[in-house]
């Protein structure tokens, strides 16, 4: 199974969520799962699962370089390319490298063979083991505007490192609901959307909910620090068919352990038996046993 | 006139709630959330829309199957994944698509349209602590840093046609595309983090972007009580590197007790963690003056 972790605010718990999952796993189904950090952004699972690193790559996007001496200027780039990442200005051919999405339109198009693919950093995919598990991340070079393209890189190290059918592999995936985050989701059979009891918390599930609607995924609720009543949250959950699968009490002691890096499921045994639950409610989530996708 | 951009790295560290704080201690400021993905700051300053603009931005390929010869060579020439084969049908899934035109230039049988992809809609409000300038992103889209850039291009006009001296912005978590768009030639980042791991880990990656651009910064941390060592460690970073630490800010229900009445902390409580916020907004304001004069 692939599950993501999802959420559109920030903050609300979907790392620990996702580190107390991977570390539940194998108590639970007796086989590992891969946890996959693509909050590639602002990586944190590391900090939870602490695993220990077996290798790294950097990884680049494919962007034009020119042997300017063979162009005649004919514009054909720079008229297809979408993103600006080319152009001709008299007679100068300009990239700009930061913009190239690496389409490569401007490779196709070009008739003279003046354009082949160079290379630009995005950052480093890094993999290992931690205890319960595989691990795989993503780290976003400080300054790469985009991070769609090096989550994608490192979704193929996942299936490169870990071919087997059947699988389970759980995603953290990035906030929000613009691009990257669909990217962390769109491949996942199951999501689970974790939210706080907030204004905040819960303007931004519904955004979530909206947004990865669309992809017909079982989709599931985590509400972490509750104890504020929040009836809109629970009614429209409600009226959406969208379970709630966990409820993880507020607790400031559960805070101040989060804050030196401990996971939820390692506060207490109370805590510990909402993750095993959660984890079982993950999988009938996925299969169909609860959730609007399948009924 | 001075821009103020607040950021975090990591989310839910307290950039809204702070924003809003600010907004309402200002006193002649244009408002503006360039957090377009998930904005929430609305949910405090209840703005009225006086304008509403569609936001368009690039293009999105659509296969028309009446004059698709199912040839797949779209297939074999998207980067992106984007064109889905179904039988013998193919379609562009929009999800994947980034509009780069290459599968509707070279579609040998031209059956590829082109349309304007509608991404967002922008707003122009008003609020009881002055304009606001924001947005929605439609889920899934991209294009969010341009956006962001639209948003504070009409701020600032409406700063100048009103004679406001300040913007104030909320900014997106991360280090991507809105976030590099929420910075550029802003005049103070005020970075929130926590005393948290990741809180931490999130805010020297920002403070590198920041670096980066070479944006004046300073920085708020919040909940400094959950981990005094942490807090410690920020501090020390901060002063490693000649930055200001711009307020301490305690783990307090009243934040949540201010959001739950759509209230900003500042207007919550006068006394407490309201006077902090107060506090660390005279900070700011003479953090952006000492930067404007050097």
């Amino acid at each position: 199974m692939i599950a993501a972790i999802a959420s559109g605010k920030g903050g609300t718990g979907k790392t620990t969520v996702t580190a107390s999952l991977a570390s539940v796993w194998p108590e639970v189904f007796a086989r590992r799962a891969v946890a996959v950090d693509l909050d590639v952004e602002e990586p944190n699972l590391h900090l939870f699962l602490k695993p220990e690193f077996a290798g790294s790559q950097t990884a680049f996007q494919k962007v034009p370089t020119a042997d300017e001496s063979k162009c005649d200027y004919c514009r054909k780039c720079a008229e297809l390319c979408q993103f600006k990442a080319i152009n001709v200005l008299g007679e100068n051919l300009l990239i700009f490298p930061e913009m190239c999405h690496a389409c490569g339109g401007c490779l196709v198009v070009c008739p003279r063979g003046v354009l082949t693919p160079g290379s630009r950093d995005l950052g480093e995919v890094s993999w290992g083991r931690t205890e319960s598990g595989g691990f795989v991340n993503g780290r976003l070079r400080v300054g790469e505007a985009m991070s769609p393209p090096l989550m994608r890189q490192v979704k193929a190290k996942v299936k490169e490192l870990y071919p087997e059918e059947g699988g389970d592999v759980l995603i953290d995936a990035p906030p929000g609901v613009s691009c990257p985050a669909m990217n962390a989701v769109k491949d996942s059979q199951a999501i689970l959307l974790v939210t706080e009891p907030t204004p905040f918390g819960f303007h931004d599930l519904k955004l979530a909910w909206e947004a990865f609607s669309p992809l017909e995924r079982p989709m599931g609720v985590v509400i972490n620090r509750a104890g504020w009543e929040h009836q809109e949250l629970n009614s429209f959950c409600e009226s959406q068919s969208l379970p709630i699968l966990a409820r993880i009490p507020y607790d400031r002691k559960a805070a101040e352990m989060y804050a030196k890096g401990h996971i939820l499921a390692d506060i207490s045994l109370e805590f510990r038996r909402i993750f095993l639950d959660l984890a079982r409610d993950l999988a009938e989530l996925q299969s169909g046993g609860k959730g609007p996708a399948h009924d | 006139m001075t821009e103020i951009t607040v950021i975090s790295g990591k989310g839910g560290t307290g950039k809204t709630s702070l924003t809003a704080a600010f907004s309402h201690l200002a006193e002649n400021a244009i408002i503006c959330d360039l957090d377009v993905d998930a904005p929430d700051l609305h949910l405090l300053l209840h703005p009225e829309h006086e304008s509403e603009t569609v936001f368009i931005s690039g293009h999105e390929a659509v296969i028309d199957p009446a004059r698709c010869e199912s040839c797949g060579q779209c297939m074999d020439l998207c980067h992106f994944e984007a064109i889905v084969r179904e039988d013998k049908l193919y379609r562009v899934d929009p999800l994947s698509c980034e509009g780069c035109k290459v599968c509707v230039e070279l579609c040998p049988a031209g059956a590829i349209d082109f349309p304007d992809r509608e991404c967002g809609r922008w707003f122009v409000s008003s609020t009881r602590f002055g304009p606001l300038v924001h947005a929605l992103l439609y889920p899934g889209q991209e294009n969010s840093g341009l956006l962001v850039s639209l948003l504070r291009k009409k701020a600032r006009e409406m700063a100048q046609e009103s004679g406001r001296d300040m913007i104030i912005s909320d900014g997106t978590p991360g280090i991507g595309c809105p976030v590099i768009s929420s910075l550029t030639g802003t005049d103070l980042a005020v970075v929130v983090t926590e005393s948290t791991l990741s809180g931490r880990h999130d805010m020297e990656r920002v403070l590198e972007l920041t670096e980066h651009f070479k944006i004046p910064a300073g920085v708020i941390i919040n909940h400094y009580d959950l981990n005094p060592e942490v807090t410690s460690s920020i501090k020390e970073f901060c002063h490693n590197r000649n930055l200001e630490v711009l307020a301490e800010l305690p783990h307090d229900k009243a934040f949540t007790q201010a959001m739950v009445k759509g209230q900003t902390i500042t207007e919550y409580q006068s006394d407490g963690v309201g006077a902090l916020v107060r506090q660390s907004w005279l900070n700011i304001k003479a953090l952006a003056v000492q930067i404007k004069a050097a």
